[in-house]
């Protein structure tokens, strides 16, 4: 993959798969320690201890129609080749959190690339799902979170074409305000 | 900036159109490949595409939704529609700029664009 948000947008289906109603995806940046942590964590069916031993090897898959599994060793290589690591933590029946870190500086570490898309995408096919995006670049972060959203939009859905649009806006804004490219308005 | 206000207001708006929505159940869907395979050979920017040029054309009986791997890696991005009462169209190898064409001869004419199925592509 390219990009670290096509990894993210990746495991998250793992997630949707697991049957998942709530996936928080973290991204938390911090160029003192020179580390790039990306977490994703999700409440559906979990994996047993054997299945998280057998996760990382591509030859490991519940699925009928291919005989590998690609997505877990994928993001593994990409961290362990910028000399990080990967960790899965899971619950049988209780949820699943992969967690993998980089170095943020390190010559092979992937950008994190086009996120929004990622968010966007899931939203937008997943309408029915909640997601909690967090995004924390050397200690200044921002939240997005569909549970919020849906305190304000009632049963109107997110997928909604002019509420998508505003959400798009929204995390196009946040991000660049974060990297510091926007300034914020004061009276905001 | 976006605002939450914005937010009430877009809300406020869009439930005197809910009414004309229509039912889910007559909807086509368009399905996109999202495995690891579709997401390597570009299934985001297609998925992208297609929720934007639907809403652009406000298609409200259209569903974009995601599949995992069908089986047929080589040929990702795979787009499969759906209409009710038709034959399932499969469509391979897609790009973001296949999409347009697809959404207004296929979605809004209902004709399948031959060439860009998976049909034609092995042939
Ligand atoms: N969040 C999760 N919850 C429950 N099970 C999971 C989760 N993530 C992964 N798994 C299990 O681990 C297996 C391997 O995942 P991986 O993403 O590597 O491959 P895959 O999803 O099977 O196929 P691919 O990603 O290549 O399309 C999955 O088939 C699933 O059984
Ligand atoms: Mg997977």
């Amino acid at each position: 993959m390219r990009e670290l948000s096509l990894n993210i947008l990746d495991i998250a289906q793992n997630s949707i798969s697991a049957g998942a109603t709530l996936i928080e995806i973290t991204v938390d940046e911090n160029t003192q320690a020179d580390r790039l942590t990306v977490c994703i964590a999700d409440n559906g069916r979990g994996m047993t201890p054997e299945q998280v031993r057998t996760v990382t090897d591509p030859f490991y898959t519940t699925r009928t129609t291919r005989r590998v599994g690609m997505g877990i060793p994928l993001l593994c290589m990409a961290a362990e080749q910028s000399g990080g690591s990967l960790d899965i933590k899971s619950r049988f029946g209780q949820g699943t959190t992969v967690t993998a870190t980089f170095v943020h500086s390190h010559i092979d570490r992937p950008p994190l690339g086009d996120i929004k898309a990622t968010v966007t995408a899931l939203i937008r096919m997943n309408p029915q799902l909640d997601f909690c995006f967090i995004h924390t670049f050397d200690g200044r972060s921002f939240t997005f979170d569909t549970r919020q959203l849906r305190v304000i939009l009632g049963d109107l859905p997110p997928d909604t074409p002019e509420v998508a649009e505003w959400i798009g806006g929204y995390l196009d804004e946040q991000e660049k305000i974060l990297s510091g490219v926007l300034i914020p308005d004061e009276n905001d | 900036m976006k605002t939450l206000a914005e937010l009430q207001a877009i809300r406020d708006k869009a439930r005197e159109k809910m009414t004309i929505r229509e039912d889910n159940s007559e909807a086509t869907r368009v399905i996109v490949g999202m495995a690891t395979c579709g997401i390597a050979a570009g299934a985001r920017p297609v998925l992208n595409a297609f929720v934007d040029e639907v809403s652009k054309r406000k298609l409200g009986n259209v569903v974009v939704t995601q599949t995992g791997c069908i089986g047929m890696c080589q040929f990702e991005p795979i787009v499969e529609v759906l209409e009710p009462g038709k034959e399932k169209v499969t469509y391979a190898k897609m790009t973001p700029e296949k999409v347009a064409r697809i959404v207004v001869d296929h979605l809004v004419n209902g004709n399948p664009v031959m060439e860009y199925t998976i049909g034609s592509l092995l042939k």
